[in-house]
């Protein structure tokens, strides 16, 4: 009961906020780009649901468009780390224990010495902060992840008779990888992409407060935390809107994740 | 052990090598020349050049990279192009913030953690396990530097226990200077110790179900006796490396929870180095930050073979 309920709730409120992002494609309650400075600061109240910020802009329609910001970005760096770490992962694994499988782990162990804020650091160093620059450090970041998990998944699965079999076939190592041990570790994947994509949340709104994500006017939740820090004692609803937004979305995730591991990883289920 | 060591160490050196290389790349070669990129759009020739010879950048691309690390080895980390002074001396000042901030969160993380994760297993299924679990839960979902504007909006600015910002330096006193880095710690410290009380907990379940446990407890020792004597040394493997891990991310969030408290530590000297083209400030950071977690890592490795003879075999 626990694991599907708590499953359920979080795909609720990850599900909120992605119909959220797509509603703000055809109709925000306001336009957010519009400057009305005569109504700014103003706390929530009829017309202004969660209020307005210091450029009386509508905190909600500027949630629902950051929105927009935060999943493209987080779904595409896990889009990076799973079309760059998954062959990777798969491909050492074919060759286990040979010098190809060593020059992967040990690449894989750099890249994991590059947190991903250094990896933006050094990015936006040079050309300059984007939001792109942001999905590039969070997805470089992805890819030694995904690598792991694909690798570690796939080792035992090549000591198993069915790819004996597929071998004495005579299927090489790509086919192999693609049509048996790919579809056998794709669980472990589902679950592995939902945890990085709400690490992902996390760290572009890391990124754009800091002011190395997507830049203004492009609203973004990081950005509007940034944006308030300096009105915090005077309208303290500019900094705990956003903040709650990307708490309930980061939430919802790791719920869908738990829950999908609780469902699809044997070694979880046997474990409980 | 020796030879672990030794492998490891040539594996670190290795590391360290490579990382740097990347960085030089990325700072140094793909902008083509760094100082007409530092000067901007608008720079005299006659300034550019000036810098260039400045900055050392009249050699070919290896001779610069070799007197790069070169001087990193012996202390010399370049001169900052925007304020003067040798980037050691900056970073070393930095560090001075950075570092205490960063340590003061794994200590608070760790002290919290792993009590907790030991209670909830203790009491599994039961109010204290599910309580930990939902707070856990949420903690890991809190963006820290949103987390730490919360603590300033409550401690700072309605209950005035803390100040909002600033630091008072190491000179003002201990007590002062630990006051100042207190909410920022609290604010880094929470996600982790999240985490590390969900790992402690699953790591001591999961030694509670092995057989020499059992075997303890079948021999007449208390569950406490049993846990405390075998069950907790052999937990603490995994949660171990996860304090290793942490480092990394505790000493990357400190950078970004500088921003949040105005604290002069090596965010905002990177920050500023980013905003005002210093690539010979970011280069350094960046190195640092790098060296620190390559550093880390491996002593974590080190000290996991120490504990835990059957890893010392796999090179």
């Amino acid at each position: 009961m626990r694991g599907p309920l708590s499953l359920w709730i979080g795909a609720a409120l990850a599900g909120l906020f992605a119909a959220l992002a797509l509603l703000s494609f055809v109709w925000t309650p306001h336009d957010h780009t519009v400057l009305t400075i005569a109504e700014r600061m103003r706390p929530p109240d009829a017309a202004h649901w969660l209020g307005t910020d210091h450029f009386g802009r509508d905190i909600l329609s500027m949630i629902m468009v950051g929105a927009r910001t935060s999943i493209a970005v987080a779904i595409v760096a896990v889009g990076i780390g799973i079309a760059v770490g998954v062959p990777l992962g798969l491909f050492a694994a074919a060759n286990r224990g040979g010098y190809i499988d060593e020059l992967i782990m040990r690449g894989n162990d750099l890249i994991f010495a590059f947190p991903s804020l250094v990896i933006a650091i050094l990015i936006t160093a040079v050309f300059g902060p984007s939001a792109v620059n942001a999905i590039l450090a969070i997805g470089i970041f992805n890819i030694p992840v995904f690598a792991r998990v694909a690798r570690g998944g796939a080792l035992p699965l090549w000591t198993l008779d069915y790819v004996l079999a597929a071998r004495v076939a005579g299927k090489g190592r790509f086919r192999i990888s693609a049509e048996h041990i790919l579809p056998n570790i794709a669980n472990m994947l589902i679950v592995q992409g939902t945890i990085q994509f709400s690490l992902g949340i996390l760290a572009e709104a890391a990124l754009s407060y800091v002011g190395l994500g997507a830049q203004p006017p492009t609203p973004s939740w990081g950005r509007m935390l940034a944006d308030s820090q300096t009105m915090i004692s005077l309208a303290p609803h500019l900094a705990i809107f956003p903040g709650l937004a990307i708490v309930f979305t980061v939430l919802g995730l790791n719920l869908v994740g738990d829950g999908l591991r609780d469902i699809l990883d044997p070694r979880v289920r046997r474990a409980r | 052990m020796a030879r672990y060591v030794v492998t490891r160490l040539a594996s670190l050196c290795l590391s360290l090598v490579v990382a740097s290389l990347v960085i030089f790349a990325v700072i140094e070669v793909i902008p083509g020349d760094p100082a007409a990129f530092m000067l901007g759009l608008n720079a005299e020739p006659e300034a550019v050049a000036a810098l260039r010879e400045e900055l050392g950048l009249t050699g070919s691309v290896a001779e610069r990279y070799l007197s790069w690390v070169g001087g990193m080895l012996t202390g010399d980390f370049g001169t900052s192009y925007t304020y003067r002074v040798p980037v050691a001396d900056l970073v070393a000042a930095r560090l001075a913030v950075s570092l205490p901030l960063t340590l003061y969160a794994l200590v608070l993380s760790t002290a919290i953690a792993i009590p907790v994760g030991m209670i909830a297993a203790a009491g599994r299924g039961r109010a204290a396990d599910i309580a930990v679990m939902g707070t856990t839960q949420l903690g890991i979902a809190v963006p820290n530097f949103w987390f730490a504007m919360i603590l300033v909006l409550i401690f700072a600015i309605n209950l005035r226990i803390f100040s909002a910002g600033g630091f008072p330096g190491w000179e003002a006193g201990f007590w002062p200077a630990m006051k100042a880095l207190t909410l920022p710690a609290i604010a880094l410290a929470l996600p982790q110790a999240s985490i590390l009380a969900r790992v402690t907990r699953s790591s001591v379940l999961e030694t509670l179900g092995q057989d020499y446990i059992r075997t303890a407890r079948a021999k007449g020792l208390s569950r406490r006796q049993a846990v405390i004597r075998h069950a907790l040394r052999n937990a603490m493997i995994p949660v171990m490396t996860i304090i290793g891990l942490q480092f990394s991310f505790l000493l990357a969030g400190a950078i970004i929870i500088e921003n949040v408290f105005f604290l002069p530590g090596l965010g905002r000297l990177i920050f500023q180095g980013i905003t005002q083209r210093d690539l010979v400030v970011v280069e350094s950071v960046v190195m640092l930050l790098v060296f620190s977690v390559i550093v880390v890592t491996f002593l974590v490795d080190i000290a996991y073979a120490a504990i835990d003879p059957r890893l010392r075999r796999r090179g």
